[in-house]
């Protein structure tokens, strides 16, 4: 038995072939200004596997069709293939039901939703919604407007100079004014994970419900919302290898059923008169018109393969090039982390010298390598590290060791320009 | 790398590493802030104008080496220049950074020619141009500050 295991063990060590993964992802296999592709902006958005893009050509191909109205054959595939998509991303979250899934544009759209219907509905003067110092601009405006309108108070929950939050200061701010906390599993600025199940468990001690916003974590971790316990969780397709303009909220079904609708419109209603809509069930009453079919189609097909690969193993084989970066980088002269918590994934987040990250960036484009530059929509990460921007190289399940030795000789090249 | 070249000209990192008139201007009687939200860079401009003479041009600020080397040369080539020079070379600058104009005449840009490379770096062009747009506003104001009361 013992050596089965460990001959398993080898065996799903062996079987992550980066190389073969980076077959299936035809827009690697090219040349920016003359040299080969290193797209290090993954937490932007990731590139998109072959059996993606086939997917959506042959829905727009064969099945194309309005779902969930017509009785012929087309219009009956589209709704089937929609639906599986949805049934997918429910096994893939393991959520208790599809219905408590819903399609929405991305995760911003998600929190939005939230923030208007559950938010507009709970949150009453004086109340409190918290979120942490590491959100994303689309885990803070929503909240801020939602508290402008309700004249209720944002709460951050502070977080160290690792870029670690400090439970002990969440627990100082959850009382019986709190309604919300809306908090990020993974931060795209510094890659720290977060202990969001203990801060779940925190809060429901408060009886206080919380959202997740789900946007980096979901294709670098397995995320279990039963096993969080999560209330709200959210993502965007396009994040993990599917297309953009899809995402996902998962709610509990007892929570969506007592939430008014988000927008009104077809699809969302059971039967309309003039004096009085009855609005569909869960998931139908939050998809208001039209969905991107193709889009949850594709998003589908996207956990498909992700699952082909075994998200512990991507996850596993990312932490190592995750750990190569992170030493090959911090060895650079002048070059400082932004972020170095324990708990992290894909994310390195850095600053050069005095050289402006734009400059950087600008560089190390003319080396064929992509990174993002800037204040990456958390603005606060930005103003607490005391830096205006940084550079940010992230991976995904195709990034390799010989990637970060090329970053590394950008850089230097980076030097030697504004040395 | 020759492209980057000619996006980094020396001149350009020169005035990165030293920038020219990088001060607050005491006696400015018109200046404007700019600010890039893309990408955090911050620039203020200070004029000291008299009877349509820019007498002195200072600014302060952050940003990249394009953002500050644009703002460093932009001071050192319209000190003692009339207000109308100063706004026909915006214009033929912004023409240049924007590739509007192949055959804007470097000569009359003289050393701000350099920047011509910029056109070539769509991402990059907003950086060039902050320091003249936010001159240009200051330009726009009274000659005493504008007071509200």
């Amino acid at each position: 038995m013992t050596a089965l295991t460990t001959r398993k063990d080898i065996q799903t060590e062996l079987a992550y072939d980066v190389a073969r993964v980076r077959e299936d992802f035809p827009i690697l296999k090219q040349m920016i200004h003359g040299k080969p592709l290193v797209y290090l902006d993954n937490a932007a958005t990731t590139q998109k596997p072959r059996i993606v893009l086939e997917t959506l050509d042959r829905y727009y191909k064969e099945d194309n069709a309005n779902i969930h109205r017509g009785v012929h054959a087309l219009s009956e595939r589209a709704t089937r293939r929609y639906e599986e998509a949805r049934v997918k991303v429910k096994q893939f979250l393991n959520a208790a039901d599809a219905h408590e899934i819903i399609f929405t544009r991305n995760a911003t759209e998600g929190i939005n939703l939230v923030a208007q219907t559950y938010g507009r509905k709970n949150v009453r003067e004086g109340d409190e919604v918290v979120i942490s110092a590491m959100e994303h601009h689309s885990n803070i405006v929503p909240w801020q407007m939602l508290c402008e309108e309700k004249g209720a108070y944002l709460r951050a929950i502070p977080m160290n100079d690792a870029g670690e939050l400090l439970l002990d200061e969440f627990e100082k701010l959850l009382n019986p004014r709190t309604k919300l906390v809306a908090v990020v599993h993974m931060s795209n600025a510094l890659g720290t994970v977060n202990p969001v199940e203990k801060i779940i468990e925190m809060a429901h001690k408060h009886g206080v419900p919380v959202l997740v916003d789900g946007a980096q974590a979901i294709y670098h971790r397995k995320v279990d919302v039963q096993a969080l316990d999560a209330d709200f969780y959210v993502f965007s397709g396009h994040k993990l290898y599917g297309p953009t303009g899809i995402g996902v909220l998962y709610g509990k079904a007892a929570l969506l059923e007592a939430m008014p609708p988000y927008q009104g419109g077809g699809d969302m209603i059971r039967s309309v008169s003039f004096e009085k809509t009855l609005y569909n069930d869960l998931p139908y009453k939050f998809e208001a018109g039209t969905p991107h079919i193709a889009g949850g189609i594709g998003l589908g097909a996207a956990i498909d393969y992700l699952e082909g690969l075994g998200m512990e193993r991507v996850a596993a084989y990312e932490q190592q090039v995750l750990a190569y970066g992170t030493e090959q980088l911090t060895a650079v002269p002048g070059l400082k982390m932004i972020g170095t918590a324990r708990d992290k994934a894909s994310v390195l987040s850095f600053i050069l010298d005095d050289i402006h990250p734009h400059d950087v960036g600008t560089v190390l484009d003319m080396e064929g390598i992509a990174v993002r530059t800037g204040h990456h929509c958390a603005q606060p990460v930005m103003q607490r590290f005391g830096v205006p921007a940084t550079v940010r190289a992230s991976l995904a399940c195709y990034n390799t060791r010989e990637e970060i030795d090329t970053l590394v000789r950008g850089l230097r090249k980076v030097k030697e320009v504004f040395g | 790398m020759s492209d980057l070249r000619e996006l980094y000209q020396e001149v350009i990192l020169d005035h990165n590493k030293q920038p020219r008139n990088f001060r607050k201007l005491e006696n400015a009687n018109r200046e404007a802030e700019g600010h890039n939200p893309l990408c955090g860079d911050e620039v203020t401009v200070y004029l000291d104008v008299e009877d349509g003479v820019i007498k002195d041009i200072s600014f302060q600020g952050k940003g990249c080496a394009i953002s500050k080397a644009s703002a460093s040369m932009m001071t050192a080539a319209l000190k003692g220049k009339t207000v109308a020079e100063a706004e026909a070379i915006f214009g033929q600058f912004h023409a240049m950074v924007m590739g509007e104009d192949e055959d804007v005449d470097a000569e009359n840009l003289g050393k701000l020619a350099v920047f011509s490379g910029v056109r070539e770096f769509p991402a990059r062009v907003k950086c060039a141009s902050l320091a003249w747009h936010t001159l240009h506003a200051a330009l726009e104001q009274q000659d005493t500050p504008v007071s509200t009361e």
